[in-house]
């Protein structure tokens, strides 16, 4: 019989180590990744918006900053993180009726939501330049 | 808590290549090892054997790597049928049971480890006390306060039809060990088994304690740590949907406020 020493030292099953990547799985941790992204998207948009309303040398600096190419591509992945996370809210709303949980439907989900949030992103800031 | 990589005395080491078997079609397989009486860390230990001599499933390759090369190798089996689940393991990086799984379904060698994130006792058996202690907390059986009939607890056809693709469950722990929200807050969430069987007892229209049931769920923790990973539903050996009966929980939670 084992004794609750030789118990303390069991070791713990390989998980994350051996566990098959899935789409799925991807995007339900990417779903977290972009919601906490978010809320640091959220704050460079306050952080604009103040410095709009504290006058326009330190607007400039600001816009300028999120103007430059470092500050675009942030704004690019701000961007794709709200879309993403847009759709992934909606999957989830469709869940929460007890809807598309067959396996199909599960994976098309998960595939739509990374190209249609990549291809309304891009699309967005194709309109975005166009109509500068 | 999320804890991603393994503990010291869990990492997997390097183990022993048997002597491969001589014949036309030949498969490796690299099974996890682990023996608590040496002290030492597990291993991965490869076993090179011809499938002309072996039976079709990944079972019937470990029964005969047990009775032919090495006797020590310790792994839970008995119906060799799917009916059982005493042969739920972790084959080439997904949950299921080797007595159903092809061994011409997996490409190059066959990784064979225990189901992912428990104690293991040995090589390939894990401890699933917890796992148990877990269906026990949610009551598993008929609970009733009307005066029991003369005959059977009466169930209409449809009600019956209910229980299809719950009543099936077989308990072999494939989609809890699976799932990411199981690993990191197993000891506090039931996880995707429990959660199906306490779904089969809420939606058994004989059952009349819903109601106490549903508040033994009402957790932040219990249930609602189901984040619809889909993991569990991807590996149940049996077709089972965990992920949705836990929705349909969620929903009676919600209906029962209205």
């Amino acid at each position: 019989m084992s004794s609750s020493s030789s118990q303390d030292q069991r070791p713990l099953s390989p998980h994350l180590q051996v566990y098959k990547p899935m789409l799925t799985t991807a995007m339900s941790i990417v779903h977290r990744i972009t919601g906490v992204a978010l809320y640091f998207g959220s704050l460079l948009v306050a952080w604009w918006l103040v410095a709009a309303a504290s006058g326009s040398d330190y607007f400039s600096l600001v816009n300028g900053f999120l103007g430059s190419w470092f500050g675009r591509i942030i704004l690019f992945g701000y961007t794709w993180a709200l879309i993403h996370h847009a759709i992934g809210g909606v999957r989830h709303l469709i869940w929460d009726t007890g809807r598309g949980f067959e396996l199909d439907t599960v994976e098309w989900m998960a595939r739509a939501n990374l190209i249609g949030s990549t291809g309304l992103t891009v699309l967005l800031w194709i309109i975005g330049y166009s109509v500068r | 808590m999320v804890e991603l990589s393994l503990p010291q005395n869990s990492r997997v080491g390097e183990g022993k290549s048997w002597p491969a078997a001589t014949g036309a079609r030949l498969k490796e397989f690299q099974v996890y090892r682990w023996n608590p009486d040496d002290g030492q860390n597990p291993t991965v230990d490869s076993y090179t054997i011809d499938l002309d001599e072996c039976g079709p499933m990944v079972l019937d390759a470990i029964i005969k790597i047990k009775n032919e090369i090495d006797p020590t190798l310790t792994f839970r089996r008995s119906c060799r049928e799917g009916i059982c689940g005493s042969c739920a393991m972790n084959i080439d990086g997904t949950n299921t049971l080797a007595c159903t799984k092809g061994i011409d379904e997996v490409d190059g060698p066959v990784k064979i480890y225990p189901l992912p994130h428990l104690p293991v006792v040995k090589d390939l058996v894990p401890d699933l006390t917890r796992f148990y202690a877990q269906h026990r907390s949610i009551e598993p059986w008929l609970q009733t306060v009307s005066p029991e009939p003369q005959r059977e607890w009466a169930q209409s056809k449809d009600d019956r039809e209910k229980l299809d693709g719950l009543y099936e469950c077989i308990l072999c722990a494939c989609c809890s060990t699976s799932c990411p929200s199981y690993w990191w807050n197993g000891d506090r969430y039931l996880g995707p088994a429990v959660l199906l069987q306490a779904y089969r007892w809420l939606i058994d229209s004989r059952d009349e304690a819903t109601g106490d049931r549903l508040d033994n769920l009402e957790d932040p923790f219990r249930l609602y740590r189901c984040h619809t990973i889909m993991n569990c539903a991807k590996a149940c050996p049996k077709g089972l949907n965990p992920a949705k009966a836990i929705a349909e929980i969620k929903k009676m939670m919600v209906e029962r406020r209205v």
